[in-house]
């Protein structure tokens, strides 16, 4: 496409009224416009872009230079100070033990999706209304989770009557003891992060041509067979995609522990740590350092990954 | 390649420029607020930024703007009510665009006042007629005033408490204990409820102070000292709430409690106790109404702890009205504040302490009185050390964390003994403290 249009704009050879210096100013007129008009295009996107993603971060990279408190007109710059406290109080970094716990959760969340995309994948009944069963929870907004979950895990809650009817009579505090507590949220989150796992399973389950199933079973191939050799390899960039989302997104669960426990009961994530030293003790430039090693904490973990598990051409046929 | 350093390059651009920008302006430092010297000759428009998110809602604040402009028929009052209102202050006070009036938010720290709020006058001046002006003074000037001011305490209900046999006050923290025993048996009542989950009604816990050894300078004394030292204020504090907890008289699951369901709970009896202060009484009351109980069951008791047979209570403003350094009626603005004070009568239909020194107490209040419970305001000159001492070394007497460690370790969610755990946040409290002085 590119290729064609590029042809177009080549001036046609000049012809004998026509002289050579006009044309080529005109060629030299045309070309800058065509290489103009794509960056006009993206002149929108591109100042949302930089005012709204770098901006702020190019700002908390400032800031994580300073003692700033948040609020004060005054700021002096400490240069790597902050850096250093964070890097040589250990206590800091024992919140991500906690991510353990979702860690732990994202793999049964990756395997739920998994099973569910391959088997609405065929034709089940009522799979439509299954797919939207499994998709709604991620549709809620991550607040109002907390909340009802706050209900469903209280004591003679939601969960606590539903134990009840099975027959089971449970005094248990949920959220109780710090392992409980933890396990609980990171229930909250498979709840909630399933869905999301199942439809990008499920689109790239569906985009495996029909007729390598048709294939498979004239070949005799079962159900699990056509997982193992056509759906398995057949979604690995997506699988690995999820992967990268689930320990990036367990090493900086914030929401549902915030509004649901509030970091108490040994439930503390790193980012709600980073969120208390910024808004509770004023130390913003501490938080922006934390903020900043986060952020190259992620970086890392992605980067090793990769690694790891290159991203290859998946080829079938 | 090329590409990567060039968008690489714009960002090292870009936080270069960000940095350039993070330093606010704020040079208008230290403008006077005079009050206007005839009323209805004070013109312009003002607005009110305010918490009270209930109040503008139900249009009490109106009726009070309607009342002021009686006196005041120049100035047009307009109320902001922010419902994260220390949040949403916080920014924007980054710029100049903050109201008129405002509640100072409690993370502006002291020395920054005259740089964010004008004057409203002398320390001297002032504190003759008003309660509370330390609490706003720098180098002398006072740039905030409370129109309320608040006395912690326990809210109770007095049926559950006469049925368990406890018709007295307990006056130490060991028959505080038995007290709660004897409601743990006698009735079906929950003893004390924690509101952990809520988080802020636990940070209440430290108004205590002051309030056990009796003694003005405790704010002080914790910018001094070891505030969790024995005998202490907040470890006389602290060790009855981890007592209360250890001994099993608060609810079953402390992590999903509800204030909001808490409050009717306690107006029908079904929860004795809870430590927060007299602003709470009304709202109990409230409650008590809406759910068909008897308003006059909601009683209000000191903190168990005598000096020379009698027991003490400290006064402590709420949020300080101030007038913005920025604004461009700082006459009207101030002429509101004055009236609010003085003759809006918030503070009475909030049934708290007035900030008038010559004003009398309110109904709450009466059996303090009555019990000869010494009101006593405390000596705030050290306040703002104590929040940096606070902020530095993340103990957060001011901010529920530490409280609910302290809930976990004596309900056994977390491992380690009372001692520990106390000696550990005055080992922060002196490094913090020794790290400022330095």
């Amino acid at each position: 496409m590119a290729d064609t249009t590029r042809k177009a704009a080549r001036p046609v050879p000049p012809a004998a009224s026509a002289g050579p210096k006009r044309a080529a100013r005109a060629s030299r007129r045309t070309r800058f416009s065509r290489r103009l008009t794509p960056w006009l295009f993206l002149i929108a996107p591109l100042a949302l872009l930089l005012t709204f993603t770098y901006a702020p971060i190019a700002n908390m990279v400032a800031y994580s230079f300073t003692d700033w408190d948040g609020v004060s007109p005054e700021l002096t710059y400490t240069g790597t100070e902050n850096y250093t406290e964070l890097l040589t109080r250990s206590e800091l970094f024992e919140v991500f033990f906690v991510s353990g716990y979702y860690l732990v959760a994202s793999v049964v969340q990756i395997v739920a999706a998994l099973y569910f995309a391959t088997l609405l994948s065929f034709d089940v009944r009522f799979r439509n209304f299954f797919k939207g069963v499994l998709f709604f929870p991620y549709l809620i907004n991550g607040v109002a989770i907390g909340f009802v979950f706050l209900y469903f895990f209280q004591d003679g809650g939601t969960l606590d009557s539903v134990l009840g009817l099975l027959g089971v009579e449970t005094d248990h505090a949920w959220l109780g003891t710090p392992f409980s507590a933890n396990t609980s949220l990171a229930g909250v989150s498979v709840w909630r992060y399933t869905g999301l796992n199942f439809v990008l399973f499920l689109g790239a389950i569906q985009s495996i041509p029909g007729e390598l199933y048709e294939a498979a079973e004239i070949d005799g191939a079962g159900r699990w067979h056509q997982f193992r050799h056509i759906i398995a390899p057949g979604i690995k960039p997506v699988l690995s995609l999820s992967v990268i989302l689930s320990v990036s997104g367990s090493l900086s669960v914030f929401e549902i522990p915030y509004i649901m426990t509030g970091g108490a009961t040994g439930t503390e994530t790193f980012v709600i740590q980073t969120v208390k030293l910024a808004f509770q003790f004023n130390k913003t430039g501490l938080a922006s350092a934390a903020a900043v090693v986060l952020l190259l904490i992620v970086l890392a973990v992605t980067w090793v990954q990769r690694r790891i598990v290159p991203d290859e051409k998946v080829d079938l046929v | 390649m090329n590409r990567r350093k060039v968008l690489a390059g714009s960002i090292a651009v870009l936080a270069l420029l960000a940095s350039a920008c993070t330093g606010t302006g704020g040079s208008s430092k230290g403008a006077d607020a005079e009050a206007p010297d005839d009323p209805s000759e004070a013109k312009g428009s003002i607005t009110v930024l305010t918490h009270r998110t209930d109040l503008v809602q139900d249009g009490t604040m109106k009726k009070y703007a309607a009342e002021f402009n009686k006196t005041h028929p120049g100035v047009k009052v307009e109320f902001d009510a922010l419902t994260d209102y220390e949040g949403e202050v916080k920014i924007r006070m980054n710029t100049e665009n903050y109201g008129d009036v405002l509640m100072i938010p409690a993370v502006i720290e002291k020395k920054d006042y005259p740089t964010f709020f004008a004057s409203l006058g002398s320390k001297a001046e002032r504190s003759a007629k008003y309660r509370f002006t330390d609490y706003s003074t720098v180098d002398g000037k006072v740039y905030g005033q409370s129109p309320i001011g608040v006395v912690p305490g326990f809210i109770y209900n007095k049926k559950v408490w006469s049925e368990a046999g406890v018709t007295d006050w307990p006056t130490t923290p060991a028959d505080f204990l038995a007290d709660l025993k004897a409601i743990r048996s006698k009735t079906d009542a929950v003893p004390y409820y924690t509101n952990f989950k809520d988080m802020w009604p636990l940070t209440q816990w430290t108004n205590v102070n002051g309030s056990v050894g009796c003694d003005t300078n405790a704010t002080t004394k914790l910018a001094e000292g070891d505030p969790w030292a024995r005998g202490a204020d907040l470890r006389v504090a602290d060790t009855l709430l981890h007592d209360i907890v250890r001994a099993g008289l608060v609810e079953k699951d402390p992590t999903t409690t509800n204030w909001e369901a808490s409050k009717p709970r306690l107006a029908k009896g079904e929860i004795a106790t809870m430590w927060l202060g007299s602003w709470a009484v009304v709202q109990m009351r409230d409650a008590a109404k809406q759910a068909g109980t008897d308003p006059a069951d909601i009683g209000f008791m000191p903190f168990p702890a005598q000096q020379d047979g009698a027991f003490c209570a400290v006064t402590s403003p709420d949020y300080q009205q101030a007038v913005n350094v920025n604004s461009d009626n700082k006459e009207a603005a101030r002429a509101w504040i004055d009236w609010f004070t003085d003759r809006s009568g918030y503070a009475e239909a909030n049934l708290a302490l007035s900030p008038l020194k010559d004003a009398p107490l309110p109904d709450v209040l009466k059996p303090y009185e009555e019990q000869g419970v010494k009101l006593i305001d405390l000596d705030d000159t050290k306040g703002a050390e104590v929040k940096s001492i606070d902020n530095q070394s993340e103990v957060g007497i001011y901010k529920p964390d530490y409280r609910q460690e302290l809930v976990d370790l004596a309900r056994g969610a977390r491992k380690g003994s009372l001692d520990d755990f106390l000696s550990d946040l005055g080992k922060r409290w002196a490094e913090a403290r020794a790290s400022l002085g330095s």
